[in-house]
């Protein structure tokens, strides 16, 4: 074990890169989430298929795979990307799809005279959306969201595939350099678990904050 | 201040408005009635183009809109009648997240582009209007149906309407709460505000009305002063629905 705290460092750092992947990530997607929910809901048709199309996609086909598609499957047209920046946007298309439904849900469970109140004092769409649909779809929507950013922190491990020194895989060249396993990954899985709690206990934080407003 | 053309409403092959022709004079106040499914809730949103029309046409406060328009157009203008209306719906559609002040004065910010102070300065004289100035900073979810109806009441003030469109505003109360929703509409008819009134109150359609209008099967069977009405309707459908209603008593 004091290898693990020899190379504490060393692993804080792959923790670093977890945490700002899967905040990086977790931003871009829930603009991506926001702006495909908003398509689907009120889009022209064209819209409406192309946004059920990247869900339909994205939900259908492993992380993993989506991955390796922008950082290795890129460089065939000439696009090559470093392995954080790719890690963050094959991460925040795939979130992206999961939140967009997340959002489509909470936006329609708003009830229909909410719409109508806002439309009847001569809002505008846009209008409505902001000030009166959306606030009260997002409180129903913190407790899914929240699962998902968990979820997210805890695929960060898939981007050690394509080089990233984030959690795992600065456990993995720890591993190589010292030929003992257990103690790292532990140690690694202690530290997600410490991360993924953190965020948890936030997020519980907030949801008893939005339920008091109202 | 309103006039409704050969109004027609389809949903599927139903027809749920069937060639309706409607006017209300300014200070006018039409008590709009007739059996559940006459199609009287959907005239009155087909005004404000909560419902859209199939065909026929409307003019409200000044604003034409024809069902022939292209859907831009039409919104576009429908929108601007909004801004002249004020609606109140039988489940009153308060904004949750939002205070009583706030409800009131959410229009005047967003549409108007009022500053707070001024909005509120606003919102606070409606409040009191309604009686319920003690209310300003409580969330509709800590109001009595009846409270949470008269802050409808004011945020429909609001904008300064030439109309105000009442749906089954008191429906959805517990008959305790009704009468203080009525007072605050009675008050402002005598104030002379135009007001189109779907309800199933008759003892306010008698007191307050200056017509009403009995809608049967998507079509209006007859219009009369209330006085007039309900002592001898001339229509066997109209008799029919008074003393159903008598009979519910």
């Amino acid at each position: 074990m004091d290898l693990v705290f020899d190379n504490a460092g060393f692993l804080l750092r792959g923790a670093y890169y977890t945490l700002l992947i899967t905040l990086l990530s977790m931003f871009f997607g829930l603009l991506i989430g926001l702006a495909v929910a908003l398509m689907r809901l009120r889009g022209p048709w064209p819209l409406r298929a192309l946004a059920r199309g990247y869900v339909s996609v994205i939900r259908g086909t492993p992380a993993l795979v989506q991955i390796v598609i922008v950082y290795y499957g890129l460089v065939d047209y000439g696009i090559t990307l470093g392995p954080i920046t790719a890690a963050v946007i094959a991460l925040s298309i795939n979130v992206g799809a999961f939140l967009s439904e997340t959002f489509r849900g909470a936006i329609q469970a708003v009830p229909k005279g909410q719409l109508e109140a806002a439309y009847a004092s001569g809002m505008t769409t846009w209008q409505a959306m902001r000030r009166i649909i959306l606030p009260q779809a997002a409180r129903i929507a913190l407790p899914p969201m929240g699962n998902t950013f968990v979820g997210m922190l805890k695929e960060t491990s898939l981007v050690s595939v394509i080089t990233v020194t984030e959690l795992l895989r600065s456990a993995q060249l720890l591993i190589a350099q010292y030929y003992v396993n257990m103690p790292f990954y532990i140690g690694i899985a202690v530290m997600y678990w410490v991360m993924s709690t953190a965020f948890t206990t936030l997020l519980h934080a907030m949801e008893r904050r939005l339920a008091r407003a109202y | 201040m309103i006039e409704a053309r050969e109004l027609v409403k389809q949903f599927g092959s139903q027809r749920v408005l069937d060639g309706v022709g409607l006017k209300v004079e300014e200070g006018e106040i039409v008590v709009l009635l007739g059996p559940s499914g006459s199609g009287k809730s959907t005239l009155l949103r087909c005004l404000n183009g909560l419902e859209t029309m199939s065909s026929g046409s409307v003019e409200v406060a000044g604003v034409a809109v024809d069902a022939g328009m292209k859907p831009r157009e039409r919104e576009a203008r429908f929108r601007s009648i909004r801004q002249r209306t004020g609606m109140v719906f039988q489940q009153f559609n308060l904004y949750p997240h939002k205070t009583a002040l706030g409800n009131v004065t959410e229009a005047l910010r967003v549409v108007r582009g009022m500053a707070a102070a001024e909005a509120d300065r606003i919102g606070e004289r409606l409040l009191a209007r309604v009686g319920l100035s003690d209310k300003r900073d409580a969330y509709p979810s800590r109001l009595s149906g009846g409270q949470q109806q008269r802050v409808a009441i004011a945020r429909a003030l609001a904008t300064e309407p030439s109309v105000l469109l009442f749906d089954e505003p008191t429906s959805a109360l517990d008959p305790e709460l009704v009468g203080e929703v009525l007072a605050v509409m009675r008050e402002l008819a005598r104030e002379g505000m135009t007001m189109v009134v779907v309800t199933h109150e008759m003892k306010f359609a008698r007191e307050a009305a200056s017509r009403v209008v009995f809608l049967d099967g998507g079509r209006i069977v007859e219009e009369a002063a209330p006085a007039a009405f309900f002592a001898a309707p001339r229509s066997e459908r109209a008799q029919r629905f008074i003393r159903q209603l008598q009979g519910e008593r």
